[in-house]
């Protein structure tokens, strides 16, 4: 029971994560219908900037812990953000028109440049989050012992899912994003300005893709410049395990494809733990191709 | 074809069927691989770019066909060579397989499910599955190819069976291009509704595809098992998928000379700059992403194909 457990909270921390990017995946399909290949490329910019400016500014030195997290999570999510906007109009604004083929092959080219510029600036070999900065206490819940990490990635996560959920559904500006996701001629002719929605998702997508990254390098003391497509796969799997394009959906498929992969590595073999999350995309795709809760994609895929 | 294009083909196979006497070791190699890479493209060409299905997991029918060919030949002692039809075979009839229940999904959705593939396949090898993949060191120990009595050892050797294959592969698939099933895997991939109007089963055809490009990947395993003499999982990691996806983009998806063109480029360039290896990838991903707002089509376009009215009426009259 207390491996059992430990292993659910391990899974909702990484599903947390997988969810955190999967929104990045699911908003971007839902308004422009296109796989962001290179998505899983700027949570690992997340991860990389988050090292860098936890080394260097050395905040939680000054500000002690809580405040000096929090600053560098702003930090990198504003960073990463503006990354995506680039990526947008450099990568996929020139495309808007094009084939799919084309956007679909540009995304890849940028996912392959960004994991590149990576290498290049950080050299290839794994680099690691300082010791003794992250508070390595754990918490007693009744017994059962939970690293602080943990606990707080799961909370960040969630926090950070709810505030986008609030964002979409109760302001004028999610409305317009939704607004576009339907249909985007119709959007249009209502006033919507759907560039500008376009570059709105770009910017949130990052910024939570990139304060995911930053978790994982918190969580498990280490990066490397690929684990963006392990994790980028994942992600996606996630969104489509939900049904792709649907908010809710992305967050529901992250925490369970967490949570099936942390019990089937601990349970089946852990060898195989990165065939589970294939084989969960196959299979959902053969079985009910438009997710959990994806009723609301009519396309037919 | 007419008499130019002959002409300009005929003056390249004269070119290399003389080069390897006027190159260097390292420099027949190169070619070599090119070779490899070459066979490879043109084989996933096949699907991605006749029938225009995204598979992006080449790389696994690549390793079915180079892992039954390595476990056939170390385990059996069957020669290499007597090998290709059966890893032709088993690769294909994993690709039919596997791309029965996703064949129907639409473009990038396929292209998710052929990574997952892949990845399957490579998780598979190195978990050493049966017991019968060596794991992560992979296999060695695999025995030279002998043709007619002839032990194939140097890399100028290897040249020629290459380059031998990759001619015959070639005329074949120029030959499929013409024929009506070529023309069918064009339909489907340029309009898929109109061409289920037209009668074209477009179940059947697609799967074909997979299976035939899957078949000569798998053969194409064979011959770089042979070549190697070790193989192990890295050699069909995700990337390798990446790059043969690229020449197909690259050279211009269902022409074969661009598939060409490109396997020469993407493989042979990194040769000739090899103080930039590390920066390689990044050219690529910056070449694929400036080539699809500039030259979408590829470098050497597939032209659509030209009938002379007279044989046209001549193929009706009968």
């Amino acid at each position: 029971m207390e491996e059992f457990l430990q292993q659910l909270t391990n899974g909702l921390a990484v599903g947390g994560i997988y969810a955190l990017i999967a929104l990045g995946y699911t908003m971007v399909y839902g308004v422009l219908k296109l796989i962001n290949f290179a998505h899983g490329d700027l949570f690992t910019y997340g991860a990389y900037l988050g090292l860098t400016l936890l080394t260097s500014l050395a905040l939680t030195d000054r500000v002690g812990f809580a405040v000096g997290v929090l600053v560098l999570v702003l930090m990198v999510m504003g960073l990463v953000a503006v990354l995506g906007a680039i990526l947008e109009r450099a990568a996929y604004r020139p495309l808007r028109e094009s084939p799919r083929l084309s956007a679909v092959v540009s995304a890849l080219g940028a996912s392959i440049f960004l994991q590149n510029t990576l290498m290049l600036v950080y050299g290839a070999q794994i680099q690691v989050y300082p010791d003794g900065i992250l508070p390595t206490a754990t918490l007693d819940f009744f017994g059962l012992y939970l690293p602080l990490m943990r606990v707080l990635i799961v909370l960040a996560s969630v926090a950070m899912m709810v505030a986008l959920y609030l964002f979409i559904q109760k302001t004028r500006i999610g409305t317009a994003i939704r607004a576009a996701a339907i249909d985007q001629g119709a959007a249009r002719l209502m006033g919507i300005d759907v560039n500008r929605v376009i570059l709105l998702v770009f910017l949130l997508g990052p910024a939570l893709g990139g304060a995911a990254g930053l978790m994982v390098g918190l969580y498990y003391g280490q990066v490397n410049f690929t684990m963006g497509w392990v994790y980028g796969m994942k992600a996606f799997t996630a969104a489509i395990l939900g049904g792709i394009g649907n908010i809710p959906g992305a967050m529901v498929g992250g925490l369970l494809l967490g949570v099936i992969e942390a019990l089937g590595a601990a349970y089946i073999s852990i060898a195989w733990k990165d065939a589970i999350a294939f084989c969960v995309l196959i299979l959902i795709l053969i079985v009910r191709p438009t997710g959990l809760l994806g009723e609301r994609v009519a396309e037919k895929i | 074809m007419n008499r130019a294009t002959w002409l300009v083909s005929g003056l390249f196979v004269a070119l290399l069927a003389v080069a390897p006497l006027f190159l260097n070791t390292y420099q027949v190699d190169v070619l070599n691989s090119i070779g490899l890479y070459a066979l490879l493209a043109l084989s996933l060409n096949l699907i991605l770019g006749e029938a225009g299905l995204f598979n992006m997991g080449h790389a696994a029918f690549y390793a079915m066909g180079a892992y039954t060919a390595a476990i056939l030949n170390t385990r059996y002692q069957i020669p290499i060579l007597w090998t290709l039809p059966l890893s032709g075979l088993v690769a294909g009839l994993f690709a039919l397989a596997v791309a029965r229940p996703v064949v129907h999904l639409r473009g990038d959705y396929l292209l998710i499910v052929t990574i997952g593939v892949g990845e399957i396949v490579r998780i598979a090898l190195v978990n050493d599955v049966f017991g019968i993949t060596g794991g992560a060191n992979g296999i060695f120990g695999i025995s030279r190819p002998k043709l007619f009595g002839f032990v194939i050892r140097r890399p100028e050797e290897f040249f020629y069976l290459i380059w031998g294959f990759v001619a015959l592969t070639i005329f074949l698939f120029l030959r499929l291009k013409q024929s009506r099933f070529g023309r069918a895997l064009n339909y489907l991939r340029e309009d898929e509704v109109a061409a289920e109007g037209s009668g074209i089963n477009t179940d059947y055809y697609k799967l074909a595809a997979f299976g035939l490009g899957a078949a000569w990947a798998g053969m194409a395993g064979t011959l770089f098992a042979a070549k190697m003499t070790i193989i192990s999982p890295e050699s069909f990691s995700f990337w390798e998928s990446v790059v043969l996806f690229m020449i197909v983009i690259l050279g211009g998806a269902g022409s074969i000379p661009g598939v060409l063109l490109a396997a020469v480029l993407v493989v042979g360039l990194p040769e000739l700059f090899r103080e930039f290896a590390s920066a390689r990838m990044l050219v690529f991903g910056l070449v694929m992403m400036v080539m699809m707002v500039v030259r979408p089509q590829g470098l050497l376009p597939a032209r659509g194909q030209r009938f002379s009215l007279a044989t046209l009426m001549r193929e009706t009259v009968r």
